[in-house]
């Protein structure tokens, strides 16, 4: 399994935000996390990606525990995050966004500049510009190439469509499968459930820290989905 | 003519002072850490190369391509042993951290070398001058006002050309994010306090040779370098030249107009521009 959690509690302080956590994600699948504000879904990615430590245990890439690893350390290991909000350095241009993304990248992989610039046109004409000047949408690209720029094996996406019109996510869930076709697996953190299903290879739904769901988009019902993301009718 | 003379001297002066104060923005800009301990870094270095000059026979100018790597391993060490442990949320533990390392300096150097005042010997460019059109002006004053902007040019290349200077501004935006790129904080601060002390040494070498110092001096070079900074505005290397350049003209305006008023005209300046500019000269955009 490349990534697995394995009873992950998480939590700030004495608030704790997460319970339990068991969610596998296989080299190459797409898994989408739903779940209403405040379920966790961030508290997960933040685990994962090294921002909130946890018991070394608690999180195996490729059965090694890495819960404890620090955030540059688990870049090195092929994870790559892509924040939510974006998190874009406003000192650095677009193009410098991109490149500090790829300063500490594996080997040779299917990025370079060159190739995010093909995903994201726009980019190109806009690399010599400060990252934070762009709109909305241009900036979730900058902070998608940034992370891809590593050649991760698994990407961390956080709530990538959030605050943005429709017409944008489309645009920036059209790259989705050029990234997967590099072989890279990619979790996507997502309140859209529509878009999750439609992307997803499987689904887990968290609510109140918990997993209350999943399986593959074909099976789940609309009915289940609505218990594990807004509680259950009993 | 004398008014020239004055100017030219006192933009002269503002070169040391920019010297001073650009390892102070350096670190501050990075990592939002005020180094009280700055100015006695400079005395400890200015001693460093003191012995290096008297104990091995060198020229001031070897010894402190000696005393540069030295200092920069001392500013890499402190960083990660010491001011790494007391950065945070908090900017009241690194003050204290530093206002002590300041005392134990200023101690430990009375201890080994008295309260003796010192100069660090350098008998070719001692007192040496040339003519520039109508005036007469010192080679060491050009050397050092020549050293600072040269020191300027490349920090600014390293800051904004190379992937060292992304990883600088990337943590000073967001140390949080920078660490998702693989970048770690606490090594880049290291490296970066590492480089403040190499511009240490080159303002201790400066410091040393153009008028004695003793154990004490540190913490007024300290006020002068935080005037040069806050005068410039924060983050920009070149407003720190501008600041230094400013307390320079005032300080040798004042002395000309009475010896007694050169440190207060200096003080006087700081305080006009902070009353018309509060931000400094060239502040950032964004903070």
């Amino acid at each position: 399994m490349l990534l697995q959690t394995n009873s992950l509690d998480a939590g700030y302080g004495r608030f704790r935000a997460l319970f339990g956590i068991d969610i596998e994600v296989a080299a190459g699948e797409c898994i989408a996390i739903i779940g209403a504000n405040g379920a966790g879904k961030s508290t997960l990615m933040r685990s994962i990606s090294g921002v909130l430590p946890n018991a070394p245990g608690m999180i195996l890439h490729n059965g090694e525990p890495i819960g404890a690893l620090s955030a540059a350390a688990i870049l090195k290991r092929g994870i790559a995050m892509v924040p939510e909000g974006r998190k874009l350095f406003p000192s650095l241009s677009v193009e410098e966004n991109l490149l500090i993304g790829g300063q500490k990248r594996r080997g040779s992989g299917a990025w370079s500049l060159q190739t995010i610039y093909d995903l994201f046109p726009i980019l190109r004409e806009k690399r010599a510009l400060p990252g934070t000047s762009l709109s909305g949408g241009q900036q979730q690209m900058v902070a998608i190439g940034r992370a891809l720029m590593s050649n991760p094996e698994l990407l961390l996406c956080d709530e990538i469509s959030l605050g943005l019109a429709p017409v944008v996510i489309r645009d920036i869930y059209a790259a989705l499968p050029r990234i997967r076709e590099t072989g890279a697996a990619v979790i996507v953190v997502e309140q859209d459930i529509t878009q999750a299903l439609r992307v997803a290879d499987r689904v887990y739904c968290l609510m109140e820290g918990r997993v209350t769901l999943s399986g593959t988009p074909d099976t789940l019902t609309r009915d289940a989905i609505h218990d594990a993301y807004f509680g259950g009718h009993a | 003519m004398i008014w020239l003379d004055t100017i030219v001297q006192g933009i002269l002066l503002g070169g040391l002072y920019a010297l001073f104060a650009t390892g102070l923005s350096l670190v501050f800009g990075i990592m939002r850490l005020v180094n009280l301990a700055h100015g006695d870094m400079i005395v400890l270095a200015a001693y460093l190369i003191l012995v290096l000059v008297m104990t091995l026979g060198l020229s001031p100018w070897i010894a402190v391509l000696i005393a540069a790597p030295v200092m920069f391993a001392l500013g890499w060490l402190l960083q990660r042993v010491v001011l790494n442990r007391v950065l945070g949320p908090d900017i009241l533990p690194p003050l204290l951290v530093t206002f002590g390392l300041s005392i134990a300096i200023q101690n430990a150097l009375l201890e080994g070398f008295s309260a003796d005042s010192r100069r660090i010997p350098n008998p070719e460019l001692e007192g040496a001058s040339m003519a520039l059109g109508p005036i007469n002006v010192g080679v060491m004053p050009m050397l050092t006002f020549a050293s600072a902007i040269v020191v300027i040019v490349i920090l600014n290349r390293v800051i904004y050309a190379t992937p060292l200077g992304r990883s600088f501004r990337a943590t000073s935006d967001d140390p949080v994010t920078a660490g998702l790129m693989g970048v770690e904080p606490m090594k880049v601060f290291a490296v970066a306090t590492g480089l403040a002390m190499v511009v240490v040494t080159i303002a201790a070498l400066y410091l040393g040779t153009r008028a004695n110092f003793d154990p004490a001096i540190g913490p007024a070079r300290l006020i002068y370098a935080f005037q040069a900074v806050i005068i410039g505005g924060l983050g920009s290397l070149w407003g720190t030249l501008a600041g230094g350049i400013i307390i320079g003209v005032a300080q040798t305006l004042g002395a000309a107009v009475n010896p007694e008023w050169q440190i207060l005209s200096g003080h006087i300046a700081f305080l006009v521009v902070l009353l018309i500019r509060p931000r400094g000269l060239f502040p950032r955009a964004y903070d």
